[in-house]
């Protein structure tokens, strides 16, 4: 028999709001423990949460992003479970009326699209951070642990998808297109390396062809793309081998071990997954109206998906598209501002993804950095397209503009390399060639034709490359000829 | 009718080292309350939405303002112990 | 030295006329305190020297001309369940012992601002659950009235120290009848008001959705004063209501006349001490003499108002109390994890009374139980709700006795929690709808203990409730009366 693997993946993206969820503090990574903390998020007695009304809208603004329902009235409800990085010992999360339901995220990889269904996006607040502190050098020395509240209180967004996906590689691709989802709507910076983003895993596998699903595990602790899909990859490799050898699988939760590249059981409790979940009396219920949905819909920027269609639709290749829909926003700006400025679409885009990303590369620089414009990029295209220089030179060209020598006219007048079509000086410059070489003249009109490849590129010699081509043959066959 | 709780489970959940003797008399007591609390499931409810706010509130909110935090010191002076402006606890890991 | 039994209305007069000064309103409580504490233990704290500084200032700014209202040098007492920045705040716990809040209570920056002297912090049961204050870590406070017997609870701190002397009003907090149970008990003015009406922030929270700031004094019209000094929104509770605050006390003259009484049929009968109920019936002829209309209101809700509680209360508690677990302040027992430290800390610093509530309502709220007991119990709350709706509809305010019996000894519910709980029977309803009542001694019974008769009415309805709370004031001429157990003043007070 063979087995699939059936995943739903839940992202939490920590919001980048100037205050925290709840309180006052200020949102900030890596500043000095404990420095960004009040009684409402250390818990003091007697401390009370008001909630942030723009981390709302951000929710919204992302739900809607997700095409998500925003429903028309919302609550928190609290979580109760006891951690010594949780400092109420509940968190103060949404059960089953969260703001937004019912979305999709529609995902075109290299080799596919598909379509994931999100069930739904709920707003939240972080933990603080453990620092597990081992086993000192000293044989007596106890393990311990040491807390930091600066993000306990942090706005946290739970997006929890369908089990649509069927593959690690697949989760991968969902994971890094919501990434850019969430940082094309601005509501978190969307940073890996500090963790804004964390992934769990919900992971099951079945008979192939099989509607029912199997016994779910959830995988926790991963916080990049290539660990979550590592994660899943070795998870189904576990759960298959179960089966194989006529094992059950167990409902549990895991945790990825990066460095063992395993998934391990974690020793829980009998109940400890017993939330509690009960409204939270110390907050109001939220009422959205149509009103605030459509301004926060009026707020949404072009998204991924609908800006790649609109770029197939401009001419671009669904390849080109893909990759220009979810380059840099600078490298996007540049591209429009050049169709603007008259280039062509394709020209357009062929440089920005081509020699322009690898230029940028090369400089550890982004768009901003440089004085590239998309007027620029036009003009280039053109002095390309009527043949004012060579594809080589244009790539010459493009540096130089890059550099700040100036446009790309500018550029190319200073570093000598436009083409030279002028009638007058190619043939003073065949003249020239004729003349330094007679006996090449000869063996053509002798009949040895291939010799005339020889005296182009003379031609070319002297021209220092700039001569156009096509002129330069012309005027030679002329010569020899007449 | 008395309800039979399983008061061990249920100071587990809400971290309380309880010792047997305590567990029994406690599983009593609630036992007694929860005869009596459990009048409310006379009453037909079929229909009515759960009251959780007194008051008719609604969309209640702060604009996304900082605001001053506590002095660090201050903090931990509260802690039982602490390092390096960090609180210091027992390890998580069970 | 001026009466430690003043009114504040009346102290309020001297100390603008120049008849006294703030210094000597509090020296004169303070001795009155240092006559009674060691008998009655109304204060966990008294903060002498804050509140001798704060009545030098009062006296200052008054002398300046800066006169900052009615509260303005008066000497208040705060249940130790509200934080005051800098001076230790309990709850009545082993769990806060030593905790110096960083921070204070709205109530108490509103109190501070009205230029009023926080006296000290009062005893309580532990986290207000309780109805006698002998839920206290720090031993019981004992009613001015018989030493033998409970002042009630569990703002019975602030009852005690009202109705001694010790303080000339005090701020409690009213979960179930926490403020007017007590005030019943101890012959004083209880009022719970409107939930939201008074900002939750810095009042350690026991049932959010309970929970109440209101002010316990000598008369109604003192009542009206600090009720207004600590009223209004605050942006830092959500639950905080955001409307205009009317003027309390404009109507306390206006008599009943006219107005419709509504007397609650469940809150009689078994159960009821006699006298209660012919101190109370004969509270409704008066009224009906002075003009309101009286007559019978039925709620039958209310026979399981205290079963609905019972479950909604420890609920909510025991999510509130998660936090004290030994990780960032108070009271720590380490242990080898953080879990066996948290546990241990609980079970160390809790008493019997909080671990029972926390038990029940993490019962309430697991899974399988949730829908038949919290689930079910907010069901009845709605209905409750609607029941009073419909009331109101007939009547202006709904009348009751406060407790079904006067002050009971020590002791003697302590080992029975059913039967303390029943204490609160006719309280819990106006929490549960969230609507605001009050407690106004009415007599005393033939064992010269205090009985107190409840005026609830719907919510934000505290003028028409003060109203009435007035003109049954003036019928029953209590007020007066100095509690006779302890030496009494030396003045008559006004």
């Amino acid at each position: 028999m063979k087995w699939e693997p059936v995943i739903g993946i839940e992202v939490h993206v920590e919001l980048d709001t100037a205050s925290k969820m709840f309180c006052g503090c200020r949102v900030s990574f890596g500043d000095p423990p404990n420095t960004n903390v009040c009684p409402v998020c250390l818990a003091l007695p007697g401390s009370l949460p008001v909630p942030n009304r723009e981390a709302i809208e951000r929710i919204i603004r992302l739900g809607l992003a997700l095409n998500c329902g925003i429903n028309p009235g919302s609550v928190f409800h609290r979580k109760n479970y006891y951690y010594a990085d949780l400092p109420k010992n509940y968190q103060i999360s949404q059960f089953d009326i969260p703001v937004c339901v019912d979305g999709w995220l529609d995902v075109e990889s290299d080799r596919k699209a598909f379509r994931v269904g999100i069930e739904r996006v709920h707003m939240e607040e972080d933990t603080g951070k453990s620092v597990h502190v081992g086993e000192g050098g000293r044989i007596h020395t106890a393990a311990e642990t040491l807390v930091d509240f600066n993000r306990a209180g942090t706005p946290l967004v739970e997006i929890v998808s369908r089990p649509d996906l069927t593959s690690a590689a697949d989760a991968r691709v969902y994971a890094q297109q919501l990434r850019a989802v969430v940082a094309e709507t601005g509501v978190s910076d969307a940073r890996m390396e500090r963790g804004s983003l964390r992934f769990d895993a919900n992971v099951s596998i079945r008979p192939e062809g099989s509607e029912t699903l199997g016994v779910k595990v959830e995988v926790k602790n991963m916080n990049s793309f290539r660990s979550l899909e590592k994660a899943i990859s070795a998870e189904i490799e576990r759960q298959t081998a179960r089966r194989l050898a006529g094992e059950r699988v167990v409902m549990e939760t895991r945790h990825w071990d990066e460095t063992g590249g395993i998934t391990r059981g974690m020793r829980t409790k009998e109940g400890s997954s017993d939330y509690r979940y009960f409204t939270e009396p110390d907050l109001a219920p939220m009422i959205f109206d149509d009103s605030w949905v459509e301004a926060a819909r009026s707020t949404l920027p072009e998204l991924p998906g609908p800006r790649r269609e609109r770029y197939q639709r401009m001419g671009l290749s669904p390849a080109s598209a893909r990759v220009l829909a979810s380059s840099d926003p600078d490298l996007r700006r540049l591209f429009q501002d050049a169709v603007a400025a008259g280039a062509a679409p394709v020209q357009a885009a062929h440089w920005i993804t081509g020699e322009i990303t690898a230029s940028l590369r090369r400089r550890e620089a982004s768009p901003k950095d440089v004085p590239l414009r998309g007027r620029h990029l036009a003009q280039l295209t053109q002095m390309v397209g009527e043949e004012r220089i060579s594809a080589g030179a244009a790539r010459e060209v493009l540096e130089g503009v890059i550099t700040g020598e100036g446009s790309p006219s500018q550029v190319a007048r200073a570093r000598n390399l436009e083409q030279i079509s002028d009638r007058v000086a190619l043939e003073g410059a065949v003249e020239e060639v004729l003349d330094a070489h007679p006996q090449a003249v000869e063996r053509y009109r002798s009949g040895e034709k291939k010799v005339r490849g020889f005296l182009v590129g003379q031609v070319m010699k002297v021209t220092s490359g700039r001569a156009d081509p096509r002129a330069v043959n012309q005027i030679l066959t002329a010569r020899l000829e007449g | 009718m008395p309800i039979d709780v399983d008061v061990a489970h249920v100071a587990g959940l809400a971290r309380l080292a309880l010792s047997p003797r305590q567990l029994d008399r406690y599983r009593q007591e609630l036992s007694a309350i929860l005869e009596h609390a459990s009048r409310v499931q006379k009453v037909d409810t079929a229909g009515v939405t759960p009251l959780s706010h007194p008051l008719m509130l609604s969309n209640v909110f702060r604009p996304d303002e900082v605001r001053p935090s506590l002095d660090r010191e201050e903090v931990l002076e509260m802690a039982p112990e602490s390092r390096d402006g960090f609180f210091l606890t027992s390890p998580a890991l069970e | 030295m001026p009466s430690p039994l003043l009114s504040v209305v009346a102290a309020g007069a001297a100390l603008r006329a120049g008849e006294t000064t703030s210094v000597e309103l509090l020296a004169s409580v303070l001795s009155r305190a240092e006559m009674t504490e060691s008998e009655l233990h109304c204060y966990l704290n008294l903060d002498r020297e804050g509140a001798m500084e704060a009545a030098r200032r009062a006296d200052e700014q008054m002398a300046r001309g800066e006169e900052r209202g009615p509260l303005h040098g008066i000497p208040v007492a705060v249940k130790d369940n509200m934080c005051t920045r800098g001076l230790e705040t309990t709850c009545s716990s082993q769990i806060l012992a030593g905790y110096h809040p960083p921070y204070d209570a709205t109530a108490v920056t509103r109190l501070r601002q009205a230029g009023a002297v926080i006296v000290g912090k009062t005893n309580l049961d532990e986290f207000a659950m309780g109805s006698s204050t002998e839920n206290s870590a720090y031993g019981p406070t004992r009613n001015p009235w018989d030493t033998e017997r409970v002042p009630g609870g569990s703002s019975g701190g602030s009852a005690a120290a009202v109705a001694t002397g010790s303080a000339m009003a005090a701020l409690g907090s009213d979960t179930g009848g926490s403020i007017r149970q007590p005030a019943a008990l101890c012959g004083v003015v209880g009022m719970k008001p409107t939930y939201g009406l008074v900002s939750r922030y810095g009042l350690v929270a026991f049932a959010s959705s309970l929970d109440q700031i209101g002010p316990l004094t000598r008369t109604v019209a003192d009542g009206a004063l600090v009720l207004q000094a600590v009223a209004g929104h605050d942006p830092a509770d959500a639950t905080s209501y955001a409307g205009p605050v009317p003027d309390f006390s404009a109507g306390l003259q206006r008599g009943v006349d006219g107005l419709r009484v509504g007397v609650v049929k469940e809150l009689d009968g078994d159960g009821y001490q006699a006298e209660v109920s012919s101190a109370t019936d004969d509270m409704l002829g008066r009224l009906a003499s002075s003009g309101a209309e009286v007559e019978e209101v039925s709620l039958p809700l209310f026979d399981v108002a205290l079963s609905a509680y019972y479950l909604i209360a420890p609920a909510e508690c025991s999510a509130n109390l998660a936090r004290f677990d030994g990780m960032r302040y108070g009271l720590s027992i380490k242990k080898a994890t953080a879990a066996a430290t948290m546990a241990a800390t609980r079970v160390e610093g809790f008493g019997p009374e909080v671990i029972r509530r926390i038990l029940l309502g993490t019962y309430a709220l697991s899974a399988g139980y949730f829908d038949a007991f919290y689930g079910q119990a907010q069901k009845v709350r709605s209905l409750l709700q609607e029941e009073f709706r419909n009331a109101y509809q007939q009547v202006d305010v709904l009348v009751s006795p406060t407790s079904p019996t006067t002050a009971f000894r020590l002791g003697e519910r302590t080992q029975d929690p059913l039967s303390m709980y029943r204490s609160d029977i006719c309280t819990i309803p106006s929490n549960l709808s969230g609507h605001p009542a009050i407690s106004v001694p009415i007599g005393l019974d033939s064992k010269g203990l205090p009985i107190g008769f409840q005026v609830m009415a719907p919510a934000l309805g505290e003028r028409v409730m003060l109203t009435v709370a007035a003109e049954v004031e003036r019928i029953a001429g209590f007020c007066a009366l100095p509690p006779p157990a302890l030496a009494p003043p030396t003045e008559v007070p006004l």
